[in-house]
């Protein structure tokens, strides 16, 4: 415990660091995730093939496609942000797909019969009527990859992986702890956050 | 008025009406103009549609279900507004007490009759119906077969109905097209297609509802007998 006090600001600086890794591979997953997971709502034979394509690098060890990214990402933050995509995928298309193939087919009749445009139809429709279950599915990759992104701490990526790493290596538990402590909180924290916004956004529906 | 059993095509032509279908064969004049030259999307905000499962947004209020197409053209708030609101008026729902409620707060009939005036907000000339109150209970059926009469004849628009209630045809009908099988058995006033059917299929439509006909009338005294 008395590592944690003492070094308190460096922890909150490394949290700071694996909240940016997080969020970094979480914009990136969405930026992939969704042309994919649209296509796979609006046409369902493309699904199957972008489900396993996605099943598969979920299978894959996060700790193995690191090792591979860094071949050519190099150290750093990329190839942990790479991997954090990737192993986004599978949740988040799999979320958008379901979520927008969801939305009540008499809302979508009306929006298109209304005279709304194809983009129309999804910014004022289909993405608010989606809205809970995606946030379901934001907060479930959120949280996996707030775990995952603790292997920043091998590629000199920062985070909070840094100490667990560190305090393994040096049979120093309290600096395993002072990363493992905050890393779970963050996970509850960002898990709770997602789920209270999640339940707002179900009321406003229901 | 389109009447004919399900699956008879009734629906499908009340849909190429606003390119929701796109007929393989033959061409939708509107006043004169091929619907097929028009762009569909603005095409359709000229046409009001109604359907039987209703389709209110239920993430936005009343006010903002009826103001979808006044605003997809871009009217300015205030008209928007005053439109929301006479609206209402015309549909029956005091505007002060419904402007700000969900979808979700309202009764079947309650939604239907937004559903109405979310399909007539920009005034279109045309009116697509299609079985508008087949989800809802008699009584209520009737008394918005009442309204919409009431609404069709205050605003002068064309509506196009479709229906597999025989009654309802004969309530609410100038001219009733019977279907079935995607080809049309007759097209006429209700007077002339109930005394002259053109086949015998218009002939049985007609005659098996005699019985339950006598016992909707009953039905409908009964109902303003309680009222």
């Amino acid at each position: 415990m008395s590592y944690l006090t003492a070094h308190a600001g460096q922890i909150a600086q490394l949290t700071l660091q694996h909240l940016g890794l997080v969020l970094g591979g979480l914009a990136v997953a969405i930026a992939i995730a969704a042309p994919f997971g649209i296509l796979a709502a609006r046409v369902p034979r493309a699904g199957t093939p972008i489900f396993s394509v996605t099943g598969i690098l979920y299978v894959i060890p996060s700790l193995a496609l690191l090792a591979v990214a860094v071949q050519y990402l190099g150290l750093g933050p990329a190839p942990v942000i790479f991997v954090l995509a990737a192993y986004a995928q599978f949740i988040l298309v799999r979320n958008i797909a379901t979520a927008l193939a969801n939305v009540p087919a008499a809302q979508l009749d009306a929006a298109r019969g209304l005279g709304m445009s194809p983009s129309q139809q999804f910014w004022r429709v289909e993405l608010p009527q989606a809205a809970p279950v995606l946030i379901g599915g934001l907060r479930l990759a959120t949280v996996a990859l707030i775990a995952i992104a603790t292997l920043g701490g091998y590629v000199g990526a920062g985070g909070l992986g840094d100490d667990i790493f560190l305090g393994l290596q040096r049979k120093y538990i309290d600096q395993t702890l002072a990363g493992s402590i905050p890393a779970a909180a963050l996970a509850v924290i960002v898990d709770a956050l997602f789920r209270l916004l999640e339940r707002s956004s179900r009321a406003r529906l229901e | 008025m389109l009447l004919g059993p399900s699956g008879c095509g009734k629906s499908t032509l009340l849909r190429s009406v606003n390119r929701l279908v796109v007929p393989q064969s033959g061409t939708v004049y509107l006043d004169s103009e091929d619907t097929a030259e028009v762009d569909p999307v603005q095409l359709r905000r000229r046409i009001g549609y109604v359907i039987q499962a209703v389709g209110l947004f239920s993430h936005m209020t009343v006010a903002d279900n009826i103001a979808v197409v006044p605003s997809l053209l871009q009217w300015d708030r205030a008209r928007i507004a005053a439109r929301v609101d006479e609206l209402l008026d015309l549909v029956g729902l005091d505007a002060k007490r419904y402007r700000k409620r969900y979808p979700r707060e309202l009764s079947g009939g309650e939604q239907q009759r937004v559903g109405v005036a979310r399909a007539l907000a920009a005034q279109p000339p045309v009116l697509l119906m299609d079985e508008p109150f087949g989800a809802v209970d008699a009584i209520v059926r009737a008394s918005l077969q009442d309204e919409i009469a009431r609404i069709a004849q205050h605003l002068h628009t064309t509506i196009l109905f479709v229906t597999h209630d025989v009654n309802e045809a004969l309530r609410l009908a100038e001219r009733i097209v019977v279907m079935r099988d995607g080809r049309v058995e007759q097209y006429d006033t209700p007077l002339q297609i109930v005394s002259n059917p053109a086949t015998p299929y218009v002939r049985q439509l007609f005659a098996l509802d005699e019985e339950e006909r006598r016992f909707d009338s009953l039905r409908a005294s009964l109902a303003q007998r309680k009222t």
